[in-house]
């Protein structure tokens, strides 16, 4: 089995058994009423992933690149930092003080600039102070959005 | 006035009566910031009109009704005409329906008239995009009549149409298309059914209260583009915009006369294709440039920087921004990805699309319409002042527009009901999302399905119950001349796009770099 066909195999799989999961719960949860509209759609819902599994199985699914490993590499980095922002930094830190260390950290990881050199940080120090300032503007002083303010602010 | 569906012509009187509203002050800044902020978004490579203005839902959430939708119909009118400014410029088309304009905007903006490419595309958008909202003033008001007719078992048909369209048709695959449909109407099901008030697949507390469309809407359309930010790496590529020397406009203004062939072709392809459900913006322009490229007698100088394929492209373009919105203002259907955002919009301020959407917010729908009448026109003029500074401010380097994408995504999606929990079901979706795209998924039959599921839901449910007390659900939702009309037309949206994906298998198209999904 080669990798593309695998990779095709790994979403199919996970669809059908969100499918099934989906079909049991509507075809077992009670009240019945409330699960009508439930139990029309998980129909079709499992029969279009089986169909799609059946044909990732098969080789035939080959619509989407796929993901290659340099994409990975070059995600995984953003992606933890997205989710240390949204899952505790946004809330242990404060919202303000996580936002800005997440656009700064992203801005530094992805900046082509070299890491070594003082002129590219103070650059990106400079953004994304001002960016943060503009968001502050919009969101605390117009639209008056109460942030968590968590340790910091 | 606010007579429960206006004919035609009664619609010309009517939308009259509620123009003023448009240069309330409040209004004309909404309309103001909205068209200049919507070329910016839209000049910009790698943020496409939905994402630009799923992005700008929670901020009409501090506003009145009518306002909030001036906002979001000013930025969905000019982010489609501000993508011409990347493909002219940067020949970077800014969303799938520029990819045509770039054909021959770029050659004719490296030739050196840059000013002249961006002169006429403004000119077309806005000649295309008037007689798009036209047709909406005058069309909607008929159909709404129609609509009238529809009981729950065809709204609940027209509920499923909206999702196999849209889904059989904005994917490579069907298959993946419907299950994607499949997946969004499973998601808008989470939580409580509001007709019995049980629960429904809450796995979790944090979803007790559902998945809210607007963190949902964030999260599918701007972190996959996030993330696709971040698998280019530390790039170092740069796009260099062409310079722009100063053109005459009544020079561009009278070639735009001189074109009327085109001008036509792309205006009536574009109000067409808008006006089905589901097609939208994606393949006007190439549809409307092939078109105009086969009546010229010049079609050998199609490609080389040729004014006829920029306004053909263009002003089918913009046409079917007014007509996109049809279906969607009566049927609750709508015609582009970026319609359906704008559905997900109508929906937070309480106006439910339908047939009586006339006589219960006259005000705010005709005011909503005019202001996009008038969008257009600042859009031209904006547009053609302004396209070179805001391709300017498009070459932001990728990495501070990831960031500043992301930040405003949690912000966003926190300010909807100050809610961590929204966050959270936010990036799972987008990060969803994203690995679902690189496997052939689309986000916007996606969205369709959660923004059409509960309606779909509860017109099932209704139609249920009246079926129980009559002959059954098989006599009510399979009998009938409009049920049939309406499954048949599902599963023409079905059977048309399995023939177009046999066909496609057949002779593959290229696709063309810099293409971004759901416009």
């Amino acid at each position: 089995m080669n990798m593309t066909r695998f990779q095709h195999l790994i979403p199919a799989g996970i669809i059908f058994v969100l499918s099934a999961i989906v079909t049991w719960l509507s075809f077992t949860e009670e009240p019945a009423e409330s699960f009508l509209f439930p139990r029309a759609i998980s129909v079709f819902f499992i029969a279009l992933a089986a169909w799609n599994l059946v044909r990732a199985a098969s080789g035939l699914s080959r619509v989407g690149e796929g993901m290659s490993s340099s994409v990975m590499k070059n995600v995984f980095p953003g992606l933890l930092v997205m989710i240390v922002f949204v899952f505790w930094a946004a809330k242990g830190l404060g919202f303000y003080l996580a936002s800005s260390l997440s656009f700064l950290a992203i801005y530094s990881l992805y900046d082509p600039a070299p890491w070594s050199s003082p002129k590219a940080w103070i650059k990106r120090v400079m953004i994304t102070a001002a960016f943060m300032a503009v968001v502050y503007g919009l969101f605390t002083l117009v639209l008056q959005v109460r942030t968590p303010r968590g340790l910091f602010f | 006035m606010g007579d429960a569906n206006p004919s035609g012509e009664q619609a010309g009187m009517e939308f009259l009566h509620y123009f003023g509203g448009v240069f309330e002050p409040v209004a004309l800044l909404l309309l103001l910031g909205g068209t200049i902020g919507g070329l910016i978004l839209g000049a910009t490579p790698g943020l496409s009109p939905t994402m630009a203005v799923a992005l700008l839902i929670p901020f009409t959430f501090h506003l009145s009704a009518t306002q909030g939708l001036i906002l979001l119909g000013a930025a969905y009118t000019s982010t489609v005409a501000g993508g011409a400014v990347s493909a002219i410029l940067l020949n970077i088309p800014g969303a799938p329906a520029n990819i045509a304009t770039a054909l021959d905007g770029n050659e004719m903006a490296r030739k050196g008239q840059g000013a002249r490419a961006l002169q006429l595309s403004f000119l077309a958008s806005g000649v295309g995009g008037v007689i798009g909202v036209l047709l909406l003033i005058f069309l909607t008001p008929v159909l709404a009549q129609w609509a009238l007719k529809f009981g729950p078992s065809h709204l609940f048909w027209i509920a499923i149409l909206g999702v196999t369209v849209i889904g059989s048709l904005d994917s490579k695959s069907f298959v993946k298309g419907l299950l994607s449909g499949c997946i969004g109407l499973w998601l808008s099901m989470i939580g409580y059914d509001e007709i019995l008030g049980t629960e429904r697949f809450i796995f979790t507390d944090a979803l007790t209260g559902g998945i809210h469309i607007i963190p949902a809407l964030i999260g599918l359309f701007a972190i996959p583009q996030v993330m696709e930010m971040f698998s280019k790496g530390r790039s170092t590529a740069n796009v260099n915009a062409i310079s722009v020397p100063k053109y005459s406009l009544s020079q561009s203004i009278k070639e735009l006369l001189d074109s009327i062939r085109s001008l036509s072709i792309g205006t009536v392809v574009g109000s067409v294709i808008g006006l089905i459900p589901g097609v939208g913006g994606q393949i006007s322009g190439l549809v409307a440039y092939d078109q105009a490229r086969k009546f010229s007698p010049m079609r050998e100088k199609f490609g080389t920087g040729h004014a006829e394929g920029i306004i053909a492209a263009e002003s089918a373009n913009n046409a079917m921004v007014g007509p996109s919105l049809i279906p969607l203002l009566t049927l609750s259907i709508p015609g582009s990805p970026t319609a359906a955002v704008l559905l997900g919009g109508l929906l937070i301020h309480g106006i439910f699309p339908g047939s009586d959407i006339f006589d219960k917010h006259p005000q705010v729908v005709w005011t909503f319409i005019n202001s996009m009448l008038i969008g257009q026109i600042l859009m031209v003029i904006f547009g053609i002042y302004t396209a070179a500074w805001a391709a300017r401010i498009a070459k932001a380097p990728a990495p501070i527009m990831a960031a500043g994408v992301l930040v405003l995504a949690v912000f966003g999606s926190y300010s909807v009901q100050q809610s961590m929990g929204d966050v959270h079901i936010m990036l799972v979706l987008g990060i969803g999302m994203f690995l679902l795209e690189k496997f052939g998924f689309s986000a916007a039959p996606l969205v369709l399905g959660l923004i059409l599921g509960p309606l779909a839901g509860d017109y099932f449910t209704n139609g249920s119950m009246i079926a129980a007390a009559q002959n059954g659900p098989w006599v009510y939702f399979f009998t009938g001349g409009l049920n049939i009309l309406l499954i048949s037309l599902v599963s023409l949206s079905i059977g048309y796009s399995f023939w177009n994906n046999m066909l496609q298998k057949r002779d593959p198209v290229p696709e063309k770099a810099g293409q971004e999904p759901g416009q």
